[in-house]
């Protein structure tokens, strides 16, 4: 296969945004941010605790805790937060298989839980995973880290990472394909 | 899915789907303060009892609230069927009412498919919650879900169902469900005990437990229904705990890792020994627990998609 020219629109109308090399630096780049804004490994600074929304936000927060790991030596530890039953448009499609849910050890109670996830888009998923959260326990805070901002909000939500803004177009389709699902890491626009 | 009223002919993809989503649930809600998660809320879910339960009504109320439904618990004597109403009428009062899910048990078997009848134009879905000797149909979901959790996969696993086949519509529901997921199922019980045609049923059929147990990935017990019974199905009781009773001697035979199952109410002393029913292998409490998560998942399965006409 030809290597992919970034930008370059392919004949199944696919645009590239991101090349699995972009996608490993972003994801550096939001591990070292997590690092700063977090003071992790301050005597003073909260617990954190990164938690996946599946199915691709669970190996993103796997990678970005790899990431914190090598960079400030802190093993962070992950989870994975299933949103399916707390959404809000169960009824307008058909049923929604489950995902698994896992706490990191030692919970969520007065951690900083850095929520991760693909792409941030209606900002309903986000809403649902809140939801979620509470019942599972207290946290001290919340943030948000996604690969993609794509826009097009319909909730005051905002996240405190971001890999990459793309402006997108309503009928557009931003996809995040990691090898743990896609054979290849990439970000593509559809 | 619109409605659960047989097992009979089930997809066995659908039923798969049904019992991932029951352990998904499981593991969402296990170790959590709250047991209550939102995904059915205000949706009405009413159960029409017109035979006695406790495990099955009260195990379908609470997988109702802690789905967040309204659940509300309609009882034959309670209710205007003892002033004569009829079946139909009671049904599409309760429709009317502003019921999304219907789960009726009755003594007649068929109750449940024609209630789906009448209830079509409403929109209602109805789940079989046991129709006299035909279906129970979320019992084989709860037995299989159990199975799962103990042997995996269910495909090739040799499960044996004794005792009363002729009245238990828990052994219907379950030769249907376990044979369609794989597993290779046989009838133990005296002759008088099988119903007319079970010939023509996927299993194989014996009437010597003690010949079966070693090979068997697992057993389930069926209560001897007295009520059911007008006539001699066999000489007295003690003869059929000696002959079809789940003992200790019995116990033994069986591998290591087989695992014993009763729908209940049990007969301790009759179809199971006091010592099996609270034996570690005896996953009876366990199959009560599971009751609750695949009658989540079943609630889930028909009332959390978009609407579709069938």
């Amino acid at each position: 296969m030809a290597p992919r020219q970034r930008g370059a629109t392919d004949p199944a109308g696919e645009r590239e945004l991101l090349s699995a090399g972009d996608v490993a630096r972003t994801v550096a780049r939001m591990a070292h941010q997590i690092i700063e804004k977090t003071a992790l490994g301050a005597p003073s600074a909260p617990a954190v605790v990164l938690m996946g929304i599946p199915s691709r936000g669970a190996p993103l927060a796997r990678r970005l805790a790899q990431r914190i790991a090598e960079f400030a030596g802190v093993e962070v530890p992950t989870g994975t937060l299933d949103v399916t039953l707390y959404r809000d448009d169960l009824r307008r499609g058909p049923t929604r298989p489950l995902e698994a849910t896992k706490l990191p050890e030692g919970g969520i109670d007065d951690k900083l839980v850095v929520l991760v996830d693909d792409v941030l888009f209606s900002g309903r998923t986000i809403r649902a995973a809140l939801d979620a959260l509470r019942d599972h326990g207290r946290p001290r805070a919340v943030q948000l880290a996604v690969l993609v901002d794509r826009g097009h909000r319909e909730l005051p939500i905002r996240a405190d990472y971001v890999g990459k803004n793309v402006p997108t177009a309503r009928t557009e389709e931003v996809h995040v394909l990691l090898a743990e699902f896609d054979q290849r890491d990439g970000v593509v626009l559809r | 899915m619109k409605h659960l009223l047989s097992t009979e002919g089930i997809d066995p993809a659908q039923a798969t789907a049904i019992l991932d989503t029951a352990a998904g649930l499981k593991q969402a809600l296990e170790g959590r303060e709250v047991r209550k998660l939102p995904t059915l809320r205000g949706r009405t879910v009413i159960t029409m009892f017109f035979e006695n339960s406790t495990r099955t009504r009260v195990s379908f109320e609470i997988a109702g609230k802690w789905m967040s439904a309204d659940v509300v618990n309609v009882s034959a004597s309670g209710s205007s069927v003892s002033k004569g109403e009829s079946l139909r009428d009671t049904a599409l009062t309760l429709a009317a009412a502003g019921a999304d899910c219907v789960i009726v048990r009755h003594p007649a078997s068929g109750a449940a498919h024609r209630l789906a009848g009448w209830l079509k134009e409403a929109g209602t879905s109805v789940v079989n919650a046991g129709d006299g000797m035909h279906e129970h149909p979320t019992q084989a979901l709860l037995d299989a879900a159990t199975l799962r959790e103990r042997l995996g996969d269910l495909r090739d696993r040799r499960i044996a169902i004794v005792g009363d086949v002729l009245h238990s519509r828990v052994a219907r529901s379950n030769v249907h469900l376990l044979t369609a997921l794989g597993a290779d199922v046989t009838l133990v019980a005296p002759p008088t005990l099988l119903p007319v045609g079970v010939e023509n049923w996927p299993v194989t059929v014996s009437h010597e437990l003690d010949a079966e147990l070693p090979s068997l990935d697992a057993v389930m017990l069926l209560r001897v229904q007295a009520e059911r019974m007008h006539g001699g199905f066999f000489p007295s009781a003690r003869e059929y705990s000696i002959a079809y009773g789940l003992n200790e001697n019995r116990l033994n035979l069986l591998p290591e890792h087989a695992v014993v199952l009763h729908p209940g109410p049990m007969l301790r002393g009759m179809e199971i020994a006091s010592a099996v029913a609270d034996s570690p292998r005896a996953a009876i409490t366990d199959q009560v627990r599971n009751g609750v998560h695949v009658r989540m998942a079943v609630l889930y399965h028909l009332l959390a998609h978009e609407e579709e006409t069938a």
